[in-house]
């Protein structure tokens, strides 16, 4: 795709060019102005440094010469950022620097019109960039979060934020110390322990009456599905605070509040749903004339179903308990109140640690959490090939 | 075929008619589907459907008041309201006092009444000390008319009638119950006493006292009843029962255990008995009218006082009435959850629009990739978010400093962006985000890219062929993320205690402030039931515009 290009591409003028790189370098200026006590300076200065540069550039070399100017204004503005703010302004000069190389030789050479229809105009493709660049933001707003935890939870000191160490890339200023401590407190291993010793159990509940009721449900034959349906998916539905007040007055008149079975049924009921609606799903592209086939060549209903029901549909059975795992895992209204201190999970202790502020080993326990629902969605991810294939063999 | 030419009904291998067989094999299938969901259903409503059930039944549930005070209630049933209860009252609160006093419930009845009137909780616990030294008088009073009633085995066969005689087996049966609804638990077993018939027709309070305290004795104290000598409430009762003229008469005509020592005493002269000066002197909270007005406005084992309450109106005498402007916190509450909510939704629409719509514009291999961006928050656990915000957004976090390095912001007046309605709104905007942009992704990438340059080539501008061709087909995608966005907005509870400070709190806050801290169960109960409503609605319009099948996880 990207090798064609739509629009030969045509080198700009210098009088479209130059403003545009100067105001480029103006508006990087004006940050850097800013954080150094004067903005004014900062864009003059900025405005003057790209307009010079791409003089250069564009003019006086020309694109015979790219790779090297490009080089050429890494090192420059590498150099700038070691100056004026030692290590951090080194990786930051070199991301500057490595932006305006790129920048002044797409704006200059026009490339920035080659994957776009040649009828745009000027306006509408300012608008096509402009558009990219909000949704760039956006990304950049749902990841940043997650990213920001995980250098912090290297920070030596307790703090929340990052030290003037770590910003300078001093290895002092980084340690595994709160890894450490998550690793040998006893307080996170207990709540590893119960959360490893709750969600398994209730995933296996969940599955295994879900999958059951998901196969039952896809029967043509069922009186009141809907209705059926509705129940089934109702712990979904319902505010969790809601489910956990409930849960919190009846199993206390039942005598299973507090208790690891009841904590256990409360969050196998709360995966049931996602157990149902991903098994449903796989089902819908099952072909029923395997069974059938099975039963006319003597399998009974038993065999039919862990011969050849079952590994069609494995997929997303593994793809639903994951669903209820990560549920029950990550679960922290309903175990703090049908929970008793006995029962404390991983995310009850960090939502009591954030509550109270304890130590940044919440910052650990979240890296490694990120680490394991990447995994988590690398698995998916493989899980929901394999079942798009295993389907395109079945016929029909 | 060749058998065209038969004309009879079509028959199966074994000879039934088709009809017949086909049918019995559905009705088969039928049965099999449903034994397959059984298990799963029965499930569900008991662990989850069964705690929402009682749930809305707590909302409405007021038999504490009731249960621990029911001849209390029995007599103010008549009561006008207008004056300060008579005697006959007092006297019936002293003796369900007394055992609520005994098994420690009459504080919890203060409780629960305090949450209409306060004051209330004060009330009982001071009384409830008291009882024993209002009783304790006529103890006295009876010991020194005869030794004999110090003695626990001379009560015992006074009130048994003695050995063989006839037995009021329901008197002490009503007891029992009376102490199970009392102390919420069942007993089984045999009390070993059985008030006498007759002389509970001649003495009937102290008679229902006796089982009362043998009842007591037997299934809580777990003693045996003839060992131990009754309560102060039990000679209290038989200075009441003594009291009336007719008791005299019909002793006369006794010849029952202790019938010696109960003429002895009914001629004697006992201290007189005025438990309103008792009850008054204990805490003379007891002669105002309006706490006697709760007590019998929370009589009935029903209540709509939870409901009142969560959407700040109370009763009061003159019936239903807004409560005063500074009581009025959960109107603002639910207004302030509903404002936050829509924000958060249309916060959601503004940035998931833009994405949802590059996503499904790129070329595969791009969009996947950028996928990732939004499925990775989808999956990191939801307190690594919040967490992560909290950090992001406190003073000295890392956009504080981002913002002082920039020189944006002067060091000392750092941006306050956590512990307010900001801070809830940038972090579960956040964290619902992803639930915004995966259906209206799916929607948009049923939307052919063929229409807008076809109205692009018929001469729309830009904005035109956008507005008029691709927004009105991405509405059902904003519509279904919207809905699931805000329901799950709405009932937030994580989030907004963590960085939302107390003005960024939403309504899911108070329901667990009253669940674990005040313990106002009935009131929670209340603002989790007109919660769930709303939320229903919701459910039920997503149903409708989207339906339930549809629902995607992970795009």
């Amino acid at each position: 795709m990207s090798a064609m290009t739509l629009t030969p591409i045509e080198k700009k003028p210098l009088s479209f060019a130059l403003p545009t790189i100067c105001a480029a370098g103006g508006f990087a200026g004006l940050f850097v102005g800013t954080a150094h006590g004067s903005g004014l300076i900062g864009v003059v200065v900025g405005a003057v440094v790209l307009m010079v540069l791409g003089y250069i550039a564009l003019q006086i070399l020309g694109p015979g010469m790219e790779r090297p100017v490009r080089w050429g204004i890494i090192a420059l503005f590498t150099v700038a950022g070691v100056l004026l703010a030692g290590v951090p302004g080194f990786v930051l000069g070199g991301l500057f620097g490595w932006f305006f190389a790129f920048f002044v030789y797409w704006i200059g050479e026009g490339r920035y019109r080659a994957n776009l229809a040649p009828y745009l105009t000027g306006g509408q493709v300012l608008w096509h960039y402009a558009f990219r660049v909000i949704c760039g933001a956006i990304f950049v707003f749902l990841i940043t979060p997650i990213l920001v935890v995980m250098p912090l939870s290297f920070n030596a000191q307790n703090f929340f934020t990052f030290t003037p160490e770590m910003l300078r890339f001093d290895p002092a200023g980084y340690s595994l110390k709160h890894y450490q401590d998550f690793f040998t407190s006893s307080g996170w291993q207990q709540a590893l322990r119960n959360s490893l010793a709750i969600a398994p159990v209730a995933t296996l509940l969940s599955v295994s009456f879900g999958t059951l009721a998901a196969i039952g449900l896809s029967s043509e034959h069922v009186p009141f599905r809907r209705a059926i349906m509705a129940i089934l998916i109702s712990p979904m539905i319902v505010p969790l605070i809601i489910s956990a007040a409930g849960m919190y007055f009846f199993y206390s008149r039942i005598g299973l509040q507090g208790t690891y079975f009841g904590v256990v049924l409360a969050h196998a009921a709360l995966g049931i749903p996602f157990v149902i609606i991903t098994v449903t799903a796989t089902l819908v592209g099952f072909d029923r004339s395997l069974t059938r086939a099975a039963a006319s060549m003597g399998a009974n209903p038993v065999t039919t179903f862990f011969r050849v029901q079952m590994p069609l549909i494995l997929p997303g059975v593994i793809s639903g308990g994951l669903f209820a795992f990560i549920t029950s895992f990550d679960e922290v209204v309903v175990v703090l109140f049908v929970g008793s201190a006995n029962q404390q999970t991983l995310p009850w202790r960090m939502f009591t640690g954030l509550r109270e502020q304890i130590s940044p080993t919440i910052l650990a326990v979240a890296t490694i959490l990120v680490g394991i629902s990447v995994l988590l969605l690398i698995t998916l991810e493989m899980l929901r090939r394999r079942s798009e294939r295993l389907r395109g063999m079945s016929p029909g | 075929m060749s058998d065209t030419t038969d004309t009879g009904p079509v028959l199966a291998a074994d000879g039934t008619p088709l009809k017949r067989s086909l049918r019995r094999a559905l009705r088969a299938q039928k049965m099999r589907a449903l034994a397959l969901i059984a298990p799963l259903l029965i499930f569900v409503l008991v662990a989850f459907i069964a705690p929402i059930a009682d749930m809305l039944f707590r909302s409405v549930e007021n038999q504490i008041v009731g249960n621990t005070i029911p001849m209390t209630v029995e007599e103010l049933r008549d009561w006008d309201g207008a004056d300060v209860p008579d005697e006959q009252v007092f006297r019936a609160m002293f003796f369900d006092l007394f055992l609520a006093a005994e098994a420690k419930e009459h504080t919890k009845l203060g409780s629960r009444l305090n949450y209409e009137q306060s004051g209330m909780s004060s009330l009982f616990r001071t009384t409830g000390r008291r009882v024993d030294n209002m009783g304790k008088v006529f103890q006295n009073a009876f010991k020194e008319i005869s030794p004999q009633f110090d003695d626990a085995q001379f009560w015992f066969d006074m009130m048994s009638g003695g050995a063989g005689a006839e037995g009021n087996a329901r008197l002490i049966s009503n007891q029992i119950g009376r102490l199970e609804r009392l102390e919420a638990t069942t007993f089984s077993g045999d009390v070993g006493f059985v008030p006498g018939a007759a002389i509970s027709d001649i003495l009937p309070n102290t008679a229902r006292a006796y089982a009362a305290f043998a009842a007591f004795t037997h299934f809580v104290n777990e003693d045996v009843v003839s060992e131990k000598k009754p309560w102060e409430a039990v000679h209290a009762a038989l200075a009441v029962d003594l009291e009336e003229p007719a008791t005299a008469a019909a002793l006369a005509a006794y010849d029952g255990p202790g019938a010696d020592a109960l003429r002895q005493a009914a001629a004697a002269e006992l201290p007189p008995i005025d438990m309103k000066a008792a009850f008054v002197d204990a805490n003379k909270d007891w002669s105002r009218i309006e706490y006697w007005q709760v007590i019998k406005t929370y009589s009935p084992p029903y209540t709509t006082g939870y409901f009142l309450n969560a959407v700040d109106m109370e009763k009061t005498t003159q019936g239903v009435a807004l409560r005063s402007d500074d009581e009025r916190i959960y109107g603002l509450l639910f207004k302030r959850t509903m404002f936050m909510s829509l924000m958060i939704t249309f916060s959601c629409i503004v940035l998931g629009y833009p994405v949802a719509w590059i996503l499904a514009n790129l070329p595969a291999r791009k969009a996947n990739l950028l996928m990732i961006l939004v499925l990775l928050p989808f999956w990191t656990s939801l307190l690594v978010r919040t967490s992560a915000w909290k950090v992001m957004l406190q003073q000295q976090g890392v956009i504080n400093d981002v913002l002082v390095w920039l020189g944006l912001v002067a060091d000392e007046s750092r941006l306050v962006m956590i512990n307010n309605q900001f801070g809830t709104i940038v972090a579960m905007t956040h964290i619902l985000l992803p639930f915004m942009i995966l259906p209206m992704y799916s929607v948009m990438q049923t939307i052919p890219p063929a229409y807008l340059r076809a109205a692009k080539s018929l001469g729309a501008t830009n904005w035109t062929a956008f507005w008029r061709v691709y927004f009105p087909q991405s509405v059902p995608g904003i519509g279904a993320g919207s809905i699931l966005v805000f329901i799950l907005a709405i009932g937030y509870y994580i989030t907004p205690e963590i960085v939302g400070g107390t003005t960024g709190t939403f309504i899911s806050n108070r329901i667990a402030y009253h669940i674990s801290t005040s313990l106002n169960w009935g009131l929670a109960a209340a603002l989790g039931s007109i919660l769930l409503a709303v939320v229903l609605i919701l459910y039920w319009a997503y149903d409708k515009i989207v339906g339930i099948d549809n629902v995607k996880l992970g795009g």
